[in-house]
Protein backbone atom coordinates (compact mmCIF):
# COMPACT_ATOMS: atom_id res chain seq x y z
CA UNK A 1 0.00 0.00 0.00
CA UNK A 2 1.56 3.08 -1.17
CA UNK A 3 2.47 5.65 1.74
CA UNK A 4 2.46 2.49 4.05
CA UNK A 5 4.80 0.19 2.93
CA UNK A 6 7.61 1.77 1.90
CA UNK A 7 7.82 2.83 5.61
CA UNK A 8 8.06 -0.76 6.61
CA UNK A 9 11.66 -1.30 5.32
CA UNK A 10 12.90 -3.52 7.65
CA UNK A 11 16.37 -3.85 6.16
CA UNK A 12 16.47 0.16 6.30
CA UNK A 13 15.52 -0.18 10.04
CA UNK A 14 17.93 -2.12 10.70
CA UNK A 15 20.80 -0.08 8.94
CA UNK A 16 19.53 3.28 10.96
CA UNK A 17 19.55 1.39 14.26
CA UNK A 18 23.02 0.32 13.34
CA UNK A 19 23.72 4.33 12.92
CA UNK A 20 21.75 4.96 16.34
CA UNK A 21 24.11 2.84 18.19
CA UNK A 22 27.46 4.58 16.20
CA UNK A 23 25.63 7.57 17.50
CA UNK A 24 24.92 6.97 20.86
CA UNK A 25 27.80 8.22 23.52
CA UNK A 26 28.49 4.88 25.74
CA UNK A 27 29.46 7.03 28.26
CA UNK A 28 25.74 8.62 28.95
CA UNK A 29 22.08 6.76 28.50
CA UNK A 30 19.21 8.16 26.65
CA UNK A 31 15.65 8.45 27.36
CA UNK A 32 13.41 9.62 25.03
CA UNK A 33 9.25 9.66 25.80
CA UNK A 34 6.82 8.72 22.54
CA UNK A 35 3.61 10.72 23.66
CA UNK A 36 1.51 9.45 21.71
CA UNK A 37 -0.12 5.91 21.79
CA UNK A 38 0.02 4.75 18.42
CA UNK A 39 4.15 5.16 18.90
CA UNK A 40 3.80 3.24 21.64
CA UNK A 41 1.93 0.36 19.54
CA UNK A 42 4.75 0.78 16.55
CA UNK A 43 7.51 0.23 19.31
CA UNK A 44 6.33 -2.69 20.44
CA UNK A 45 4.70 -4.02 17.26
CA UNK A 46 8.24 -3.76 15.15
CA UNK A 47 10.05 -4.37 18.49
CA UNK A 48 11.66 -1.52 17.76
CA UNK A 49 12.96 -1.39 21.28
CA UNK A 50 15.37 -4.52 20.66
CA UNK A 51 17.23 -2.59 17.92
CA UNK A 52 17.99 0.00 20.25
CA UNK A 53 21.51 0.18 22.29
CA UNK A 54 20.90 -0.78 25.81
CA UNK A 55 22.09 3.07 26.66
CA UNK A 56 18.88 4.47 24.34
CA UNK A 57 15.93 3.63 26.24
CA UNK A 58 11.85 4.89 25.12
CA UNK A 59 9.62 5.89 27.99
CA UNK A 60 5.99 5.43 27.19
CA UNK A 61 3.72 8.65 28.03
CA UNK A 62 0.38 9.28 28.33
CA UNK A 63 -0.78 9.63 24.98
CA UNK A 64 -3.72 7.23 24.98
CA UNK A 65 -7.06 9.29 25.16
CA UNK A 66 -8.83 5.58 26.19
CA UNK A 67 -6.47 5.38 28.93
CA UNK A 68 -6.57 8.56 30.24
CA UNK A 69 -10.41 9.60 30.67
CA UNK A 70 -11.50 8.86 34.42
CA UNK A 71 -13.40 6.17 35.02
CA UNK A 72 -15.79 9.17 36.79
CA UNK A 73 -16.86 9.71 32.89
CA UNK A 74 -17.48 6.29 31.78
CA UNK A 75 -19.65 5.69 34.43
CA UNK A 76 -21.51 9.00 33.70
CA UNK A 77 -21.82 7.80 30.24
CA UNK A 78 -22.83 3.93 31.08
CA UNK A 79 -25.84 5.85 33.43
CA UNK A 80 -26.61 8.24 30.58
CA UNK A 81 -26.87 4.88 28.30
CA UNK A 82 -29.20 2.87 30.83
CA UNK A 83 -32.01 5.70 30.42
CA UNK A 84 -34.49 4.32 27.95
CA UNK A 85 -34.96 7.18 25.68
CA UNK A 86 -31.18 7.12 25.03
CA UNK A 87 -28.82 6.21 22.29
CA UNK A 88 -25.30 6.26 23.12
CA UNK A 89 -22.44 6.52 20.26
CA UNK A 90 -19.25 5.32 20.76
CA UNK A 91 -15.86 4.34 19.14
CA UNK A 92 -15.18 0.63 20.09
CA UNK A 93 -11.96 2.04 21.81
CA UNK A 94 -14.08 2.34 24.71
CA UNK A 95 -16.31 -0.30 25.19
CA UNK A 96 -14.48 -2.48 27.20
CA UNK A 97 -13.23 0.19 29.89
CA UNK A 98 -14.81 -0.78 33.17
CA UNK A 99 -16.44 2.09 35.65
CA UNK A 100 -15.72 1.83 39.74
CA UNK A 101 -18.67 -0.91 39.56
CA UNK A 102 -16.98 -2.92 37.66
CA UNK A 103 -19.33 -2.13 34.46
CA UNK A 104 -18.29 -1.60 30.91
CA UNK A 105 -20.38 -0.28 27.95
CA UNK A 106 -20.50 -3.90 27.26
CA UNK A 107 -21.80 -4.74 29.71
CA UNK A 108 -24.57 -2.00 29.78
CA UNK A 109 -25.22 -3.09 26.13
CA UNK A 110 -25.70 -6.58 26.97
CA UNK A 111 -28.13 -5.43 29.74
CA UNK A 112 -30.11 -3.69 27.66
CA UNK A 113 -28.45 -0.27 27.03
CA UNK A 114 -28.95 1.20 23.52
CA UNK A 115 -25.58 1.62 22.99
CA UNK A 116 -24.29 1.89 19.07
CA UNK A 117 -20.45 1.44 18.39
CA UNK A 118 -19.82 3.79 15.83
CA UNK A 119 -16.89 4.44 12.90
CA UNK A 120 -17.38 7.76 12.65
CA UNK A 121 -18.94 10.78 13.91
CA UNK A 122 -20.87 11.09 10.33
CA UNK A 123 -22.79 7.68 11.51
CA UNK A 124 -24.06 8.65 14.72
CA UNK A 125 -25.50 11.70 12.87
CA UNK A 126 -27.40 9.83 10.49
CA UNK A 127 -28.58 7.62 13.54
CA UNK A 128 -30.07 10.62 14.76
CA UNK A 129 -31.53 11.67 11.17
CA UNK A 130 -33.03 8.25 11.21
CA UNK A 131 -34.64 7.87 14.32
CA UNK A 132 -35.83 11.24 15.68
CA UNK A 133 -37.65 9.22 18.46
CA UNK A 134 -34.46 8.70 19.94
CA UNK A 135 -32.15 10.74 21.93
CA UNK A 136 -28.20 9.91 20.36
CA UNK A 137 -25.44 10.97 22.36
CA UNK A 138 -22.00 10.89 20.68
CA UNK A 139 -19.18 10.01 23.33
CA UNK A 140 -16.85 11.82 22.18
CA UNK A 141 -12.95 11.47 23.32
CA UNK A 142 -9.74 12.35 22.31
CA UNK A 143 -6.86 14.26 21.19
CA UNK A 144 -6.64 16.66 19.06
CA UNK A 145 -7.15 14.43 16.20
CA UNK A 146 -10.10 13.01 17.04
CA UNK A 147 -11.99 16.87 17.94
CA UNK A 148 -12.58 18.01 14.66
CA UNK A 149 -14.37 15.19 13.20
CA UNK A 150 -16.99 16.20 16.61
CA UNK A 151 -17.18 20.03 15.51
CA UNK A 152 -18.15 18.86 12.23
CA UNK A 153 -20.55 16.89 13.61
CA UNK A 154 -21.97 19.20 15.84
CA UNK A 155 -21.77 21.56 12.97
CA UNK A 156 -24.12 19.75 10.58
CA UNK A 157 -26.23 19.17 13.52
CA UNK A 158 -27.20 22.56 14.13
CA UNK A 159 -27.29 22.66 10.03
CA UNK A 160 -29.58 20.31 9.51
CA UNK A 161 -31.64 20.97 13.24
CA UNK A 162 -31.10 18.02 14.76
CA UNK A 163 -32.88 18.38 18.30
CA UNK A 164 -32.14 14.70 18.83
CA UNK A 165 -28.43 14.76 19.03
CA UNK A 166 -25.96 15.71 21.50
CA UNK A 167 -22.62 15.33 22.22
CA UNK A 168 -20.97 14.50 25.72
CA UNK A 169 -17.63 15.80 25.56
CA UNK A 170 -14.36 14.69 27.05
CA UNK A 171 -11.88 15.79 24.32
CA UNK A 172 -8.84 16.49 25.40
CA UNK A 173 -5.38 18.29 24.55
CA UNK A 174 -1.63 17.48 24.04
CA UNK A 175 0.28 20.63 25.18
CA UNK A 176 -1.09 20.70 28.60
CA UNK A 177 -0.32 16.79 29.24
CA UNK A 178 3.39 17.34 28.11
CA UNK A 179 3.73 20.53 30.22
CA UNK A 180 2.08 18.38 33.43
CA UNK A 181 4.93 15.79 32.67
CA UNK A 182 7.90 18.07 32.54
CA UNK A 183 6.65 20.21 35.18
CA UNK A 184 5.85 16.77 37.17
CA UNK A 185 7.88 16.85 40.78
CA UNK A 186 9.19 13.26 38.97
CA UNK A 187 10.73 14.77 36.35
CA UNK A 188 11.98 18.28 38.20
CA UNK A 189 12.90 17.14 41.37
CA UNK A 190 13.15 13.45 42.22
CA UNK A 191 14.80 12.37 38.66
CA UNK A 192 12.76 9.26 38.64
CA UNK A 193 11.77 10.04 35.17
CA UNK A 194 14.94 11.06 33.12
CA UNK A 195 13.32 12.67 29.58
CA UNK A 196 15.73 13.77 27.02
CA UNK A 197 13.61 14.16 24.52
CA UNK A 198 10.42 13.67 23.01
CA UNK A 199 8.89 12.30 19.95
CA UNK A 200 5.71 14.38 18.79
CA UNK A 201 2.38 12.83 17.99
CA UNK A 202 1.81 11.95 14.21
CA UNK A 203 -1.56 12.91 13.44
CA UNK A 204 -2.28 15.56 16.43
CA UNK A 205 0.80 17.06 14.56
CA UNK A 206 -1.41 17.11 11.12
CA UNK A 207 -4.01 19.39 12.98
CA UNK A 208 -1.95 21.13 15.40
CA UNK A 209 1.11 21.44 13.72
CA UNK A 210 4.83 21.88 15.07
CA UNK A 211 4.52 24.59 16.79
CA UNK A 212 2.85 24.48 19.52
CA UNK A 213 5.81 22.05 20.43
CA UNK A 214 8.07 25.00 20.04
CA UNK A 215 7.64 26.21 23.82
CA UNK A 216 8.32 22.96 25.23
CA UNK A 217 11.93 22.98 23.69
CA UNK A 218 12.64 26.07 24.62
CA UNK A 219 11.84 26.78 28.08
CA UNK A 220 12.54 23.30 29.13
CA UNK A 221 15.53 22.03 26.94
CA UNK A 222 14.42 19.54 25.31
CA UNK A 223 14.72 17.95 21.53
CA UNK A 224 10.92 17.48 19.80
CA UNK A 225 10.89 15.50 16.80
CA UNK A 226 7.13 14.78 15.22
CA UNK A 227 7.62 11.72 13.88
CA UNK A 228 5.05 9.39 11.38
CA UNK A 229 3.55 6.00 12.81
CA UNK A 230 5.12 3.59 10.24
CA UNK A 231 8.67 1.85 11.82
CA UNK A 232 11.38 3.77 9.79
CA UNK A 233 9.14 6.88 10.94
CA UNK A 234 9.84 6.24 14.45
CA UNK A 235 13.49 5.24 14.06
CA UNK A 236 14.76 8.03 11.90
CA UNK A 237 12.82 10.00 14.71
CA UNK A 238 15.31 8.23 17.81
CA UNK A 239 18.21 8.89 15.07
CA UNK A 240 17.36 12.82 14.93
CA UNK A 241 17.11 13.59 18.79
CA UNK A 242 20.25 11.61 19.56
CA UNK A 243 21.81 13.84 16.95
CA UNK A 244 20.20 17.04 18.51
CA UNK A 245 21.31 15.63 21.93
CA UNK A 246 24.68 15.46 20.90
CA UNK A 247 25.04 18.67 19.06
CA UNK A 248 24.02 20.00 22.36
CA UNK A 249 20.23 20.99 20.29
CA UNK A 250 16.97 21.31 21.29
CA UNK A 251 14.87 22.41 18.63
CA UNK A 252 11.55 21.18 17.37
CA UNK A 253 12.02 19.35 14.45
CA UNK A 254 9.79 17.52 11.76
CA UNK A 255 10.45 14.24 10.62
CA UNK A 256 6.58 13.63 9.07
CA UNK A 257 6.69 16.57 6.57
CA UNK A 258 4.77 14.38 4.18
CA UNK A 259 1.55 14.88 6.55
CA UNK A 260 2.55 17.93 9.07
CA UNK A 261 3.82 21.75 8.39
CA UNK A 262 4.15 24.19 11.44
CA UNK A 263 1.22 25.78 11.76
CA UNK A 264 -0.86 22.61 10.69
CA UNK A 265 -4.44 22.24 9.27
CA UNK A 266 -5.76 26.00 10.00
CA UNK A 267 -9.15 25.29 9.02
CA UNK A 268 -9.40 22.16 11.41
CA UNK A 269 -8.30 24.35 14.25
CA UNK A 270 -11.04 27.02 13.33
CA UNK A 271 -13.82 24.84 12.84
CA UNK A 272 -12.49 23.49 16.89
CA UNK A 273 -12.05 26.93 18.00
CA UNK A 274 -15.52 28.00 16.71
CA UNK A 275 -17.55 25.01 18.51
CA UNK A 276 -15.56 24.21 21.50
CA UNK A 277 -13.68 26.64 24.42
CA UNK A 278 -11.23 25.08 27.30
CA UNK A 279 -12.17 23.70 30.78
CA UNK A 280 -10.51 25.37 33.59
CA UNK A 281 -9.28 21.76 34.26
CA UNK A 282 -9.85 18.62 33.31
CA UNK A 283 -9.14 15.35 35.09
CA UNK A 284 -6.63 13.05 33.57
CA UNK A 285 -6.49 8.83 34.81
CA UNK A 286 -2.99 8.73 35.92
CA UNK A 287 -2.21 12.43 36.00
CA UNK A 288 -5.25 13.63 38.38
CA UNK A 289 -6.60 17.64 37.37
CA UNK A 290 -4.59 19.08 34.87
CA UNK A 291 -5.17 23.15 34.08
CA UNK A 292 -6.81 23.68 31.14
CA UNK A 293 -6.40 20.02 29.88
CA UNK A 294 -9.74 19.85 28.32
CA UNK A 295 -12.47 21.11 25.56
CA UNK A 296 -16.07 21.70 26.69
CA UNK A 297 -18.50 22.82 24.07
CA UNK A 298 -19.21 26.76 23.90
CA UNK A 299 -22.35 27.87 26.21
CA UNK A 300 -24.21 28.96 22.74
CA UNK A 301 -24.57 25.40 22.05
CA UNK A 302 -25.85 24.43 25.65
CA UNK A 303 -28.73 22.63 23.71
CA UNK A 304 -26.13 20.36 21.70
CA UNK A 305 -24.24 19.71 25.30
CA UNK A 306 -24.84 16.11 26.93
CA UNK A 307 -23.83 16.79 30.44
CA UNK A 308 -26.17 20.05 30.47
CA UNK A 309 -29.21 18.38 28.84
CA UNK A 310 -29.29 15.35 31.03
CA UNK A 311 -28.03 16.95 33.66
CA UNK A 312 -25.21 14.44 34.28
CA UNK A 313 -22.91 13.88 37.06
CA UNK A 314 -19.52 12.43 37.37
CA UNK A 315 -18.13 11.04 40.42
CA UNK A 316 -14.60 10.68 41.05
CA UNK A 317 -13.48 7.56 41.10
CA UNK A 318 -10.04 6.13 42.49
CA UNK A 319 -8.44 2.95 40.53
CA UNK A 320 -7.98 -0.52 41.92
CA UNK A 321 -5.17 0.24 44.72
CA UNK A 322 -2.89 -2.23 42.99
CA UNK A 323 -3.48 -1.00 39.56
CA UNK A 324 -0.08 0.83 38.61
CA UNK A 325 -1.12 3.06 35.46
CA UNK A 326 -0.80 6.12 36.90
CA UNK A 327 2.83 5.17 37.46
CA UNK A 328 3.10 3.74 34.14
CA UNK A 329 1.21 6.75 32.49
CA UNK A 330 3.91 8.88 33.61
CA UNK A 331 6.71 6.76 32.69
CA UNK A 332 7.64 6.18 35.86
CA UNK A 333 7.10 2.27 36.07
CA UNK A 334 6.65 -0.19 33.14
CA UNK A 335 3.95 -2.73 32.42
CA UNK A 336 6.17 -5.86 34.12
CA UNK A 337 6.37 -3.94 37.50
CA UNK A 338 2.49 -4.12 38.44
CA UNK A 339 1.17 -7.06 39.99
CA UNK A 340 -1.64 -7.43 38.48
CA UNK A 341 -0.21 -7.76 34.80
CA UNK A 342 -0.72 -10.46 33.08
CA UNK A 343 -2.22 -12.24 36.01
CA UNK A 344 -6.05 -10.64 36.76
CA UNK A 345 -5.34 -8.07 34.08
CA UNK A 346 -5.22 -8.80 30.72
CA UNK A 347 -6.29 -7.62 27.31
CA UNK A 348 -9.86 -9.85 28.18
CA UNK A 349 -10.12 -9.05 31.33
CA UNK A 350 -8.63 -5.18 31.94
CA UNK A 351 -8.55 -4.15 35.28
CA UNK A 352 -6.44 -1.03 34.36
CA UNK A 353 -6.83 1.86 31.69
CA UNK A 354 -3.30 0.50 30.07
CA UNK A 355 -4.29 -2.94 29.25
CA UNK A 356 -7.98 -1.74 27.76
CA UNK A 357 -6.86 0.17 24.38
CA UNK A 358 -4.48 -1.47 22.05
CA UNK A 359 -2.41 1.58 22.32
CA UNK A 360 -1.94 1.47 25.71
CA UNK A 361 1.77 0.65 27.27
CA UNK A 362 -0.17 -2.47 28.92
CA UNK A 363 -1.55 -3.78 26.45
CA UNK A 364 1.20 -3.60 23.83
CA UNK A 365 3.73 -4.67 25.94
CA UNK A 366 1.35 -8.07 26.67
CA UNK A 367 0.49 -8.53 23.09
CA UNK A 368 4.35 -8.25 21.36
CA UNK A 369 6.66 -7.35 24.17
CA UNK A 370 6.28 -9.85 27.03
CA UNK A 371 7.67 -12.64 24.48
CA UNK A 372 10.81 -10.91 23.65
CA UNK A 373 11.19 -10.36 27.86
CA UNK A 374 11.10 -14.21 28.38
CA UNK A 375 13.10 -14.84 25.35
CA UNK A 376 15.98 -12.35 26.87
CA UNK A 377 15.55 -13.60 30.02
CA UNK A 378 16.19 -17.72 28.88
CA UNK A 379 18.92 -15.87 26.60
CA UNK A 380 20.72 -14.38 29.66
CA UNK A 381 19.91 -18.18 31.95
CA UNK A 382 21.90 -19.72 29.14
CA UNK A 383 24.81 -17.09 29.29
CA UNK A 384 25.67 -17.89 33.02
CA UNK A 385 25.21 -21.47 32.32
CA UNK B 1 -7.00 6.18 18.75
CA UNK B 2 -4.89 8.85 16.49
CA UNK B 3 -4.40 6.07 14.09
CA UNK B 4 -5.09 7.22 10.56
CA UNK B 5 -4.45 5.67 6.79
CA UNK B 6 -3.11 6.97 3.60
CA UNK B 7 -6.04 6.13 1.44
CA UNK B 8 -6.83 7.26 -2.51
CA UNK B 9 -9.09 9.79 -3.66
CA UNK B 10 -11.04 8.25 -6.44
CA UNK B 11 -13.77 10.74 -6.43
CA UNK B 12 -15.05 14.14 -5.03
CA UNK B 13 -18.65 13.65 -4.46
CA UNK B 14 -21.31 16.98 -3.26
CA UNK B 15 -21.59 18.09 -0.06
CA UNK B 16 -17.83 17.41 0.69
CA UNK B 17 -17.66 13.92 0.55
CA UNK B 18 -15.10 11.59 -1.71
CA UNK B 19 -14.75 8.40 -2.62
CA UNK B 20 -11.67 6.59 -1.62
CA UNK B 21 -9.55 3.32 -2.14
CA UNK B 22 -7.26 1.52 0.20
CA UNK B 23 -6.13 -1.83 -1.39
CA UNK B 24 -9.40 -2.13 -3.37
CA UNK B 25 -11.45 -1.68 -0.37
CA UNK B 26 -13.92 1.71 -1.18
CA UNK B 27 -15.20 4.03 1.39
CA UNK B 28 -17.08 7.47 1.37
CA UNK B 29 -15.48 9.99 3.44
CA UNK B 30 -15.96 13.61 4.69
CA UNK B 31 -13.11 16.31 3.47
CA UNK B 32 -14.78 19.15 4.77
CA UNK B 33 -11.41 19.97 6.68
CA UNK B 34 -9.48 20.18 3.61
CA UNK B 35 -9.66 22.42 0.58
CA UNK B 36 -9.20 21.24 -2.89
CA UNK B 37 -9.52 17.98 -2.75
CA UNK B 38 -8.64 15.88 -6.49
CA UNK B 39 -9.06 12.24 -7.85
CA UNK B 40 -5.38 10.94 -7.03
CA UNK B 41 -4.87 12.66 -4.12
CA UNK B 42 -3.63 10.64 -1.24
CA UNK B 43 -5.25 11.77 2.20
CA UNK B 44 -4.79 10.94 5.59
CA UNK B 45 -8.33 9.27 6.93
CA UNK B 46 -9.32 9.20 10.75
CA UNK B 47 -12.56 8.04 12.08
CA UNK B 48 -14.46 9.61 8.63
CA UNK B 49 -12.66 12.69 7.73
CA UNK B 50 -9.51 13.12 5.75
CA UNK B 51 -6.88 15.39 7.82
CA UNK B 52 -4.76 16.66 5.42
CA UNK B 53 -3.39 16.13 2.26
CA UNK B 54 -0.50 13.97 1.94
CA UNK B 55 2.90 15.62 0.14
CA UNK B 56 4.14 13.37 -2.68
CA UNK B 57 7.75 15.45 -3.00
CA UNK B 58 8.04 15.41 1.04
CA UNK B 59 7.01 11.41 1.00
CA UNK B 60 9.93 11.03 -1.39
CA UNK B 61 11.82 13.46 0.48
CA UNK B 62 11.34 12.01 3.45
CA UNK B 63 12.81 8.45 2.31
CA UNK B 64 15.74 9.62 0.65
CA UNK B 65 16.72 11.18 3.84
CA UNK B 66 16.14 7.57 5.66
CA UNK B 67 18.53 6.50 3.21
CA UNK B 68 21.13 8.83 3.56
CA UNK B 69 20.72 8.34 7.21
CA UNK B 70 20.55 4.52 6.85
CA UNK B 71 24.00 4.83 5.16
CA UNK B 72 25.50 7.32 8.18
CA UNK B 73 25.18 10.51 6.73
CA UNK B 74 23.87 13.71 8.17
CA UNK B 75 19.48 14.09 8.12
Amino acid sequence: MKYIDEYRNGRLTHDIARQIASTADPARSYHFMEFCGGHTHVISRYGLEDLLPDNVRMVHGPGCPVCVLPIGRIGAAIALAMRPEITLCTYGDLMRVRDRNGWSLLKAKAAGADIRMVYSTLDALRIAEAEPQREVVFFAIGFETTTPPTALALKTAIARKLGNFSIFCNHVVTPAAIHSILESPDVREFGTIKIDGFIGPAHVSAVIGTKPYEFFAEKFRKPVVVAGFEPLDVIQAVLMLLRQINDGRHVVENQYIRAVTRLGNVKAQAEVANFFEPRESFEWRGLGELRLSGLRLRPQYAAYDAEKRFSMVTFRAEDNPACECGSILRGVKKPADCKLFGRVCTPDTPIGSCMVSSEGACAAHWTYGRFRTKARQSDAGRAVA
Amino acid sequence: MCLAIPVEVREVLPDEMARVTLDGVSKMISTALIDDVRPGDYVILHVGYALTKINPEEAERTLALIQEAAMGNAT
